[in-house]
């Protein structure tokens, strides 16, 4: 737990390297590199020093979509062993943890003593890094805020060998600029992140149908007091019900559940691309909304399932088949970006872009990073198979979002344009100039940092 | 289980550290003897707030030979009650390098074989005066028979399987179970760079077997289990096919 280290630059040690393809979330592009999992800080260090000089990228569970968290010919540090938890004080919450920790792990060691992430993404199997690098957000981001708002510090392995105690009074530049900052800054080698009491292990949910977009918003409007809320829309539905779905809205359950550590399901090879057809998707978009009851009914739900309820089928992303899929995330402004809302479902739906369940959010809170995604607006997500059409297809996405003043979330992407970029992140010159102090030969990136003209 | 102390030999391993989570959930307490101190204190720090128990790092080398009798004296010092032993310790030096530099090959046997010797030899009079614990060492199944591409491994890891047979009767009689695992290959930073190798187990999963197996007593334990039926073939092929394959 040492506060500042200074190393000289060290010798590449051949044992804590292979060749690997890596694969993100989405698995529609594969990532050849050289990759390294150290089990130990000394060996972290140690990782520093790539093979034949090569580009750097930490990685944690590989949740990103796209390409965050791929280094193609390059080298990845594997952060997933390095997963202890270091101290912990209850008074304040504040827990000290390696940054390979899962949100699984959160929530099994600290749920039954009463503490919760503050934010937490849709899935539990991300790592702490991994949220801190793209400053994540989840169904309570309107009250909240993402997950950057609740570190206190960290410790940053810096390209020079020497680790860096960074908080927002330390370093704002740099705090700022780590989170959220894509793993482009350094590599996290501990996080201090303070957990929220919470009264028991369940939710209070309430489920409703919304007929349209206009009553999905209207209803996120009426709920802007509850601590959880997330739309999930029929994302095929056209005409008159667009933007049907099911709001969830959810508060902490003063009573808690019996605890039932679940069983969770695998789904043991890919599905030919085929099985996901406009028909399977709709049938299933459709019995989601038909379940869901018109007047809201109440029903305690433990945390677990109610945020992370994709996490009962491991592997999920199979679903896709061989081709893998894309996902599109943007937030738009609220009144303005309204029309942008209704005009990219209209779109996904029209190209019969057959997706899932979209999800709508409401956010609140401007993220604390440079390169932070979150803005007070609705954030709207789809799933979206790999096809030969989809390029045209984000483009059109993109040129809709800009144009409403939104922003793509970097964690999902795999399309976005540099132009684009530098529309939606106003504060990129900014990241970049604290990365030309820490890193000034330019020791890290990725295949997303090269994509969007970041270097 | 809650008045025993496991004590943790090479604690920074990753087959050590699934073992010692292992234990310490089943409420055992801890001390985590290696090189690595900082290392050890964030192990140490996890354990205690994952599990709740007393988890104590400690400073061990396995290559001092000179130092391990006053470092079994000082854990039972430290341990009154019942102290049971995980021996993890290991190197595994590359064989062409281990030829090329014999140095290396002494080391490794060191660390494999004569440290460990050194000091579960200080220990077997204390064991067997409390008439208590157990004694759990990490072998391989590289040692059941001489490869080619990875003998010198496989030399030290024999000799420390023969050395847990006469260790594990010198004990018998004051009840303390000794347990040699045959440990097949294991996803850990020790093989990460390796070619791909057969029934590669996770040490999560491995630290399972161990554990459960270790509870039944003592002896010889392949782990995983598959690794029984295949070593017993390896073991019996004729030595003009065993010659012949490139392994
Ligand atoms: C089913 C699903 C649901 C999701 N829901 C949400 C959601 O609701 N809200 C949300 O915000 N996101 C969501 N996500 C996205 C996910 O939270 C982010 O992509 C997250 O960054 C993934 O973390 P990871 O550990 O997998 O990191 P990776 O994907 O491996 O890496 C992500 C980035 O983190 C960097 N990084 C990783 N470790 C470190 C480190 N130690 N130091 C510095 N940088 C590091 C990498 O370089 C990379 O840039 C979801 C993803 C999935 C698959």
């Amino acid at each position: 737990m040492a506060a500042e280290t200074n190393a000289a630059s060290p010798a590449v040690r051949p044992e804590l390297w292979k060749a690997l393809t890596l694969q993100s979330w989405g698995r529609a592009m594969p990532g050849p590199c050289l990759a390294a999992r150290p089990e130990r800080l000394r060996d972290l260090q140690a990782a520093l020093a790539a093979p034949e000089g090569r580009a750097l990228l930490p990685r944690g569970a590989g949740r990103s979509y796209g390409d965050a968290c791929l280094n193609p010919g390059g080298a990845v540090v594997l952060t997933e062993r390095l997963n202890r938890l270091l101290a912990f004080d209850p008074a304040s919450g504040l827990l000290l943890a390696e940054p390979g920790v899962t949100f699984a792990e959160l929530l099994r060691v600290f749920l039954p003593r009463g503490y919760l992430a503050p934010a937490s993404p849709g899935t539990a199997f991300v790592t702490l890094g991994g949220a801190v690098a793209h400053d994540v957000h989840g169904k309570n981001q309107h009250l909240a805020g993402s997950i950057g708002e609740h570190i206190a510090w960290f410790d940053l392995l810096l390209a020079d060998g020497s680790t860096r105690r960074v908080s927002p009074e330390s370093d704002p530049a740099l705090f700022q600029a780590t989170i959220g900052g894509l793993g482009l800054t350094g590599i996290l080698s501990a996080i201090c992140l303070r957990l929220a009491p919470v009264p028991s292990n369940a939710l209070l949910v309430r489920r409703q149908r919304m007929p349209d977009l206009d009553a999905f918003l209207a209803g996120f409007e009426a709920q802007a007091a509850a601590a959880y809320a997330v739309g999930w829309i029929d994302a095929l539905a056209k005409g008159a019900a667009l933007g049907r779905g099911v709001l969830e809205v959810a508060e902490p359950s003063p009573e808690g559940l019996p605890d039932r550590p679940p069983k969770p399901r695998r789904l043991p090879f890919d599905l030919p691309g085929l099985a996901l057809n406009r028909l399977s998707i709709s049938a299933f978009n459709e019995l989601y909304w038909r379940r869901a009851p018109l007047i809201p009914q109440e029903e305690r739900v433990a945390y677990e399932r109610f945020l992370y309820p994709l996490d009962a089928i491991l592997d999920w992303n199979r679903l896709y088949g061989r081709g893998g899929f894309h996902q599109f995330q943007c937030v738009l402004p609220f009144r303005e970006g309204e029309p942008a809302l209704r005009r990219l479902l209209e779109t996904v739906a029209a190209g019969g872009n057959a997706s899932f369940l979209a999800v709508l959010k409401a956010m609140g809170r401007e993220g604390i990073g440079m390169l932070s995604f979150a803005r007070p607006g609705y954030s709207l997500a789809l799933d979206i198979p790999a096809r030969p059409g989809s390029a045209a297809l984000f483009a059109a996405l993109e040129r809709i979002t800009v144009e409403a003043g939104g922003r793509i979330y970097l964690a999902k992407d795999s399309w976005l344009s540099p132009q684009g970029f530098a529309a939606m992140y106003p504060q990129a010159p900014d990241f970049q100039a604290v990365r030309a102090r820490v890193d000034p030969d330019g020791a890290f990136s990725s295949g997303l940092s090269r994509r969007l003209g970041l270097g | 289980m809650a008045d025993e102390t496991w004590l943790i030999l090479g604690a920074s391993s990753a087959l050590a550290r699934a073992f010692a989570q292992e234990a310490a959930a089943h409420g055992a307490d801890l001390l985590l003897a290696g090189r690595d101190m900082p290392d050890l204190e964030a192990l140490a720090a996890d354990l205690q707030l994952r599990h709740g128990v007393a988890a104590t790092p400690l400073s061990w080398d396995a290559a001092d030979l000179a130092a391990q009798p006053g470092f079994a004296a000082a854990c039972a010092e430290r341990v009154p009650g019942v102290l049971n032993l995980f021996l993890a310790a290991g190197a595994m030096p590359e064989q062409a390098a281990a030829e090329a530099e014999p140095s290396l090959a002494g080391a490794m046997w060191a660390v494999n074989v004569t440290g460990p010797a050194a000091l579960l030899g200080a220990f077997a009079p204390i064991l067997a005066a409390r008439k208590a614990g157990r004694v759990v060492a990490l072998g391989s199944v590289a040692g059941d028979r001489g490869r080619r591409r990875n003998h010198l491994y496989g030399a030290s890891k024999a000799a420390l399987a023969t050395f847990l047979q006469g260790y594990a009767a010198r004990l018998a009689a004051s009840g303390v179970e000794v347990l040699c695992v045959k440990a097949g290959p294991a996803d850990t930073a020790m093989t990460w760079a390796l070619p791909k190798l057969p029934f590669m187990a996770q040490p999560a999963a491995m630290a399972r077997a161990i554990w459960r197996r270790a509870g039944k007593g003592g002896g010889e334990a392949y782990v995983p289990l598959i690794w029984w039926p295949v070593m017993t073939l390896i073991r019996l092929l004729p030595r003009r096919i065993f010659n012949r394959l490139d392994f």
